[in-house]
């Protein structure tokens, strides 16, 4: 057992722009870049970032639903960075990912039941139709939802109670490490905080390691101990929560710091003397 | 002195006869001239089918039940329908919610800013695309001949909701209603754009109906708001008076649950169940009854 649970050396992903002429070699672009990060077993790092920043692409690759360009990931002291998808299937089950949107990540015609424990199925960890059951009103109730959820459909749930859903599913396999991403960023503040809440007890009960991925600040300030902030694909900064939000060092972390509304009037947070940049004129975020 | 936006007792209801929900409880606020008002509450709470109903956007199956909607002292749910389109974009105009759906994709950004220009302005082809590089150029778009030029695809998320801003201000409306206009963005663009909207509401004027679920937002571009939930008003007032004191445990929970970059974790209080868990179980239990019903 090593103190750290994930690592990642000068972790690099780079997919190929639209070739300018049919035959000639299309140029690299690279999303994440150089990256290292070493999460502790039992912590919890906010990934950090603007639209378009990699964290998305960042989350996948420690995942591995991406192969990185170059670089490397340990996990648990196994290099998984180039592991092929045969060697890598044990692993996966001690790997798991909550998706942002659980209203596309949840199939609109599978119960509850089935898709809470589709994982258990896949490897064979299910003992019959009574099992199915009792597994998934268990992971139901780890969650905080009604056991008689089990023949519900994603439908008939409402945004907050499907984000529950896609944590028991990520919960039904018993991982050590799971990545989040943005999954409160469409809930409303007291759903959001419920959730939070949920995540904050979970982790305490069965240790967690997260990375949790995120555009907002004050929900990792929440959740994290450690934040890393991403800008453009590079680590900007990166250490704990309580050092970053008390002297961020990088200007980038300033600004990002600086823009966020808090509820208290502030005369002046409008016509403050940061001239109105424009945003780059082409193409929307990844 | 009357208000530009003055709601009375608003009763919506929505949803098929017999099994229809109330989204609008006797609603009532008003907006005074040139003042940006928030109107906050959760999913659910009826903030956005109250900016709906003062557009006369409400989907088809709900009705206003009772109650009035005056913008400047004339009752618009009692006026003629082509009297109140002609307000529309004109004189009451809306900043929408996600920037992605509100442009046609097929159709030039300079295309759609001119149609509207042509329409309520009577402008000639070419005096609509000498506005509309002006209007861009106000909302600080670089090169705004080019983005004309461009489809909405081919722009930004943040760009896009500058040109929605636009338009909203185009015809120099007496209201804007705003519906979650930064919700969708960034922080460092949200900024950017509260800012424009700032600047815009300056130079022409307008009140703000700003429709949001974020208190920060609130506290930073609006001087009074409404907190708003199940259909109903909870609290109004100054918001350095709500934000500072709230009156109501409501707007108590609501500020308890909101996580504040500047403090630590602790800070976050358990809240209420959320609304809109306890609204869907009510329209599923519904459903069922409606279902297991008449044999």
């Amino acid at each position: 057992m090593s103190e750290i649970l994930l690592r990642t050396g000068q972790l690099t992903f780079a997919y190929p722009e639209r070739a300018s002429s049919l035959f000639g070699r299309p140029a690299m672009r690279e999303v994440v870049k150089r990256v290292d990060l070493a999460i502790p077993r039992g912590s919890v790092l906010g990934l950090v970032g603007e639209s378009g920043s990699g964290k998305t692409t960042l989350g996948r690759l420690l995942v591995r639903l991406l192969q990185p360009t170059s670089g490397g990931i340990q996990f648990d002291g196994i290099e998984i960075g180039n592991l092929s998808e045969e060697k890598l299937r044990p692993l996966r089950a001690r790997i798991q990912m909550i998706f942002q949107d659980p209203q596309s990540s949840l199939n609109p015609r599978l119960r509850l039941g089935v898709t809470l424990t589709r994982p258990l199925q896949v490897y064979g960890r299910l003992k019959g139709r009574q099992d199915r059951r009792d597994r998934a009103a268990a992971l139901l109730d780890l969650v905080g939802l009604p056991k008689g959820f089990v023949d519900r459909y994603p439908h008939e749930l409402s945004g907050g109670q499907r984000q529950r859903a896609g944590i028991a599913r990520a919960l039904a396999l018993e991982p050590d490490f799971i990545v989040a991403d943005e999954i409160v960023s469409g809930l409303d503040v007291s759903t959001q905080a419920h959730i939070l809440l949920l995540l904050r007890e979970l982790r305490a009960r069965l240790g967690l390691t997260m990375v949790f991925i995120s555009h907002d600040l004050s929900v990792v300030r929440v959740l994290c101990d450690d934040v890393a902030i991403l800008q453009h694909g590079e680590l900007v900064e990166y250490g704990p929560v309580a050092r970053i939000f008390n002297s961020p060092q990088h200007p980038y972390t300033r600004q990002l710091l600086s823009a966020i509304p808090l509820p208290d009037v502030e005369p002046g947070w409008l016509d403050d003397a940061s001239p109105i940049v424009p945003s780059h004129q082409q193409g929307s975020a990844a | 002195m009357t208000a530009v936006l003055a709601v009375q007792d608003l009763h919506v209801a929505i949803g098929p006869r017999g099994k229809a929900a109330n989204v609008l409880r006797g609603a009532s606020l008003e907006v005074q001239a040139g003042e940006v008002r928030g109107l906050v509450g959760e999913s659910g709470a009826g903030k956005s089918m109250l900016g709906r109903a003062v557009l006369g956007l409400l989907p088809a199956n709900a009705v206003v039940q009772s109650g009035t909607i005056q913008f400047e002292g004339r009752d618009l749910l009692a006026m003629p329908e082509p009297e109140r389109r002609s307000l529309l974009g004109r004189r009451i105009a809306l900043i929408p919610q996600d920037p992605m759906t509100s442009l046609n994709p097929v159709k030039r950004v300079g295309a759609q800013i001119s149609i509207m220009l042509r329409h309520h302005l009577a402008l000639s082809k070419r005096e609509a695309l000498e506005r509309a590089t002006e209007l861009l150029t106000e909302v600080a778009i670089r090169e705004p001949r080019r983005v004309l030029d461009l489809y909405p695809h081919e722009i930004s998320g943040g760009m896009r909701q500058r040109v929605l801003i636009a338009m909203a201000f185009a015809c120099d409306p007496s209201l804007v209603i705003a519906d979650e206009p930064t919700t969708a963005l960034d922080v460092t663009v949200q900024r950017q754009v509260l800012q424009l909207v700032e600047r815009l509401r300056q130079r022409h004027g307008a009140a703000i109906l700003f429709v949001t679920h974020d208190l920060g937002v609130v506290a930073k571009i609006c001087r009074t708001m409404t907190v708003l939930h199940a259909g109903r008003v909870l609290e109004d007032g100054e918001t350095a008076d709500v934000l500072v004191k709230p009156r109501h445990p409501y707007t108590r929970a609501l500020l308890a649950a909101t996580p504040r970059a500047d403090r630590p974790a602790e800070a976050l209080r358990p809240v209420p169940p959320a609304l809109i868990e306890s609204l869907w179980s009510e329209a599923h239990r519904l459903d069922r009854l409606a279902v297991a019903g008449p044999a």
